[in-house]
């Protein structure tokens, strides 16, 4: 879309001396169906759009964004950057990132003939999910949702210092929200499939995996507390990294708010463990060309047999730090700067799938949903507690089903209680891949 | 009604616009129109990191055949934008339909039960940032362990304009201002955090009545409390719930499950119990989008309903479920004013507006004093809940243990964990004291602003989710 990078470079070009100005130019189109007992519930399509301007001036920072592409809009917008900057405290590190000459990875993430898959095609799969989801087994009680959703994005980015970059990519999934029951008892189950085309997405694949998991858990009662090891299903151990990789931010890690600061090379986890980040992987959900301020995207190794090699950072962040940029900015749209974030974390796997783990732990639960991460975990003190459900591991094989239960440790000693990660990579929506690891010594709490 | 000269878009250009959102058979069609400005000041580290400003404006435009809903927005509110939205908005009648309907729009003053004095655009900046600067000082005066301090300023104006194929057309002004403050402290134990935040729906006479420095200086003392923080108990134990943050226990344990959407699907544990005692006969549930001030408080509900009080649970007998425009329908009856969405690219859902506990008559102190071995909760954090199950988790993020009927040692942080229809028959104790706090709400990836409040309460036994032996 040549009009959103000329839009960019047009606002960029209005730097004026001593001033760095940066463009975001964002775009998306999406289409979301949802479909309830066999019919359409609700269909929605739209496109979105907006700049968001920052100018950084004598160290001083200001950003302002406005939600449309009218160039007049956009221009009030760089004026009110202009003045915003003039109520920041001086910051020496404050800047716009420089072009650092690495070259973006060749990835193909738009479909082509995204801009026009027919509606009918999305609703009939939202439809036999529907369908495969009922169909999946006779406690299904309710299939709450089956939805269809994709977004065609494309971001556009130009600086005074010299950054031109683009970026565009298409992301589908589909998703079922099941209820099973039998009697007075009901338990839940979501199942998704993602892809960055409509042909990726596997239905059967998404109703049996929300069947199985409602129905695995009929029949649960909560458990005795004690301490055990936990099997992390691939989704927890996702949701897992994603906490870790706050605690990863060169800035947090600045700081001084981050449970990994002042730590670099020291072993802050089991040896088996070695966590990258590499968006330029293509298998990634997160996999990206170019940050958030126009750098390449580049793999970066934090964890390497346990040990803390490193941590993420942009340009800011970088400064602050006495590092590079490792392109690791990120930002949630037109509407904010960026920030430092993960895209495509992975754990290196392991050698045995999920029932080798099993065999291996013996006794123990399989974590099958984790809730309450943003109100029991913390990247900062490392406290973690949340809430579980699950199925208990007896003799190396899984046993019967568990809820209403916490499991409690610490992010620190979790790290160093790791015995086993799986072989069972899933990427997954969001900015990790998840597989089947295991954690020995957490506190189980329930009746 | 405002004069249609300061209308966000004018009567004959919305009716225009739903005639046409019905021209393909359409039952019914809906215009929402929004126009949001929003400031945010960042103070990290010392340093105003940045001021954030910016406008988003746009319409979502909604039509309805039979129990389908079409849904388009746009960022044009030209008319020719407005009836392009209705056009794609329309696409899912597919029967034909008898061309374009005349609407005829009746427009209709609700007065706001918010007062705003000082609208926060006519605001110097730099008394905004200000405020921030004041904050971290105050902060870091509080003890030499507080190492970082993170405060956030925000305010927003969101007009608002609704009319629909009933002849509805109504404005609304929302006016918000909100001020928190993070504090990292550093010792022997590690890093602790402590956070508090001062929220509520008017304008920026809010820090003439409320000081910065007690919001920081409280931030700072709950990270500091934390310095000398055991870890929380694993186990069931009796329950104290301070008044105020305890608000989330409801809007987690029985809220969600109240709201018609997840009635309908039979994905709550609350379907067809209405009339069954579902509570302690302590318990009185109110949703009220009329609180003055609070967080969740507007005129009218994103649909254009006026907000309302609606009782949910009296004297611990279920006595209705939160309604919006399309679940009402169905039902043939009317909306509760509980139609919400985060801007004009959302849909509307069934959502909360302030939802609170009604005070008793126990002393706040005497339910503390009779317990022998329990945990004071003086601070909850964010919860979350399958209504489908009733099972829920909340955060504790300042605790403490109670021996002996009295409140001793601090407890680091931890989720508690219970099934909400379990939990509300074990509440055993609810006081005369109240107080609210704000919240933001997540539903379907839909962010709103909402308010949580309650007495001091007890609850006889909940799932310590810690590490420690009971």
């Amino acid at each position: 879309m040549p009009e959103l990078i000329d839009l960019a470079e047009r606002i960029a070009a209005d730097a004026r001396p001593g001033e760095q100005v940066e463009a975001y130019v964002g775009w998306q189109r999406d289409t979301d169906v949802r479909v309830y007992d066999g019919d359409v519930e609700s269909l929605s399509a739209a496109e979105s759009a907006g700049v968001g301007i920052r100018v950084v001036v004598g160290g001083r920072q200001g950003f302002a964004y406005v939600g449309d592409l009218d160039e007049p809009h956009a221009r009030e917008a760089l004026a009110e950057a202009r003045d915003n900057a003039t109520f920041a405290t001086v910051d020496d590190h404050a800047g716009l990132a420089h072009p650092d000459g690495v070259t973006p990875a060749d990835l193909q993430l738009w479909a082509p003939g995204a801009d026009t898959w027919p509606t009918p095609d999305k609703i009939a799969l939202a439809l036999d999910l529907d369908r495969a989801a009922r169909a999946g087994d006779p406690r299904i009680r309710q299939v709450v949702s089956a939805d269809y959703g994709d977004a065609l994005s494309e971001a556009a980015i130009a600086t005074s210092t010299g950054i031109r970059a683009t970026t565009r990519r298409t992301t589908c999934y589909v998703s079922a929200d099941v209820v099973a029951g039998t009697g007075d008892e009901t338990q839940t189950g979501v199942g998704y499939s993602v892809g960055r085309d409509p042909s990726d997405l596997d239905v059967a694949v998404a109703a049996r995996d929300a069947v199985e998991r409602a129905t695995r858990l009929l029949g649960a009662t909560k458990p005795k507390s004690t301490t055990l090891t936990v099997v992390l299903d691939p989704r927890v151990t996702a949701t897992l990294l994603a906490i870790l990789s706050g605690a990863l931010s060169g800035e947090e890690a600045a700081k001084g708010r981050s449970m990994f600061a002042g730590r670099l090379g020291e072993q802050v986890g089991a040896g088996l463990l070695t966590l990258v980040d590499d968006p330029t992987d293509p298998r990634a959900f997160g996999a990206a060309r170019v940050d958030a301020e126009g750098l390449a995207c580049r793999r970066t190794v934090l964890v390497d047999g346990g040990r803390l090699t490193g941590f993420l950072y942009d340009t800011y962040s970088a400064r602050l730090a006495g590092a590079a940029s490792t392109g690791s900015a990120v930002r949630a749209g037109f509407k904010s700067g960026p920030g430092v974030g993960a895209r495509a974390l992975s754990l290196t796997p392991g050698h045995l799938d999920r029932d080798a783990v099993l065999r291996t732990v013996g006794d123990g639960l399989l974590v099958q949903d984790i809730s309450g991460v943003h109100s029991g975990v913390s990247a900062v003190s490392g406290d973690f507690s949340v809430g579980a459900d699950g199925l208990l591991v007896r003799d190396g094989a899984i046993a019967e089903p568990v809820r209403e239960m916490t499991i409690a440790s610490t992010l620190q000693r979790m790290l160093q209680a790791v015995v086993a990660v799986g072989n069972d990579v899933e990427w997954l929506p969001g900015n990790a891949a998840g597989m089947t690891v295991a954690i020995a010594d957490v506190a189980m709490s329930g009746a | 009604m405002a004069s249609s000269a300061t209308m966000l878009v004018e009567p004959d250009v919305v009716e225009a616009t739903l005639a046409r959102a019905l021209a393909r058979g359409g039952e019914f069609a809906e215009v929402f129109v929004e126009d949001r400005r929003s400031t945010a000041i960042s103070l990290d580290d010392r340093r105003v990191e940045e001021l954030s400003s910016g406008r988003d404006r746009g319409a979502g435009i909604r039509v309805v055949v039979g129990d389908t809903t079409g849904f388009a927005h746009t960022a044009d509110l030209s008319p020719s934008g407005l009836l392009a939205a209705a056009e794609a908005a329309s696409a899912v009648a597919r029967s034909g339909g008898p061309g374009p309907r005349p609407v005829a729009l009746e427009g209709r003053h609700v007065p706001s039960p918010n007062r705003v004095d000082l609208l926060p655009e006519t605001v110097e900046k730099a008394r905004k940032v200000a405020l921030l600067t004041r904050a971290d000082q105050a902060a870091r005066a509080a003890g030499g362990a507080v190492g970082q301090v993170t405060a956030g300023y925000g305010d927003s104006r969101r007009r608002i304009l609704v009319a629909n194929s009933d002849g509805v057309l109504v404005e609304d002004d929302q006016v918000r201002s909100r001020l928190s403050v993070m504090c990292v402290a550093t010792g022997d134990t590690g890093l602790h955090t402590g956070y508090d935040s001062l929220a509520h729906t008017v304008g920026f006479e809010l820090f003439d009545r409320h000081a910065a420095e007690d919001v920081a200086a409280e931030a700072a003392r709950r990270a500091l409390v934390k310095l000398k923080a055991r870890p929380a108990p694993s186990g069931v134990l009796p329950v104290v719930i301070k008044s105020g943050t305890g608000g989330i226990l409801f809007h987690e344990a029985c809220g969600h499950g109240l709201e018609a959407d997840h009635i309908a699907k039979d994905a709550s544990v609350y379907t067809g119990r209405l009339g069954d005692r579902v509570a302690s006969p302590l318990v009185t549930l109110v949703d009220d989008g009329t609180v003055t001030d609070e967080w969740g408080t507007a005129a009218v509900d994103d649909e254009g309903r006026p907000t309302q009080r609606n009782v949910l649970i009296q004297d611990g007998v279920l006595t209705d479920y939160l309604w919006d425009h399309l679940r009402a329908r169905k039902e043939r009856r009317a909306s509760s004013g509980n139609g919400r969405r985060q801007s004009y690219r959302h849909l509307p859902m069934v959502r909360m507006t302030n939802t609170y506990l009604l005070a008793g008559d126990a002393e706040p102190d005497d339910l503390v004093a009779s317990t022998p071995r329990g945990i004071y909760v003086a601070q909850l954090g964010g919860g979350q809940v399958n209504t489908a199950t009733g099972d829920f988790v909340f955060g504790m993020v300042e605790a403490y243990l109670i021996e002996d009927g009295r409140i001793t040692e601090p407890l680091r942080d931890a989720n508690l964990i219970g099934n909400g229809p379990d939990v509300l028959h074990k509440i055993d104790g609810v006081a005369n004291d109240f107080d609210m706090c704000p919240g933001t709400c997540g539903k379907d990836g839909q962010s709103v602003p909402v308010g949580c409040g309650q007495p001091t309460l007890r609850i006889s036994g909940v799932t310590i989710g810690g590490t420690a032996g009971a």
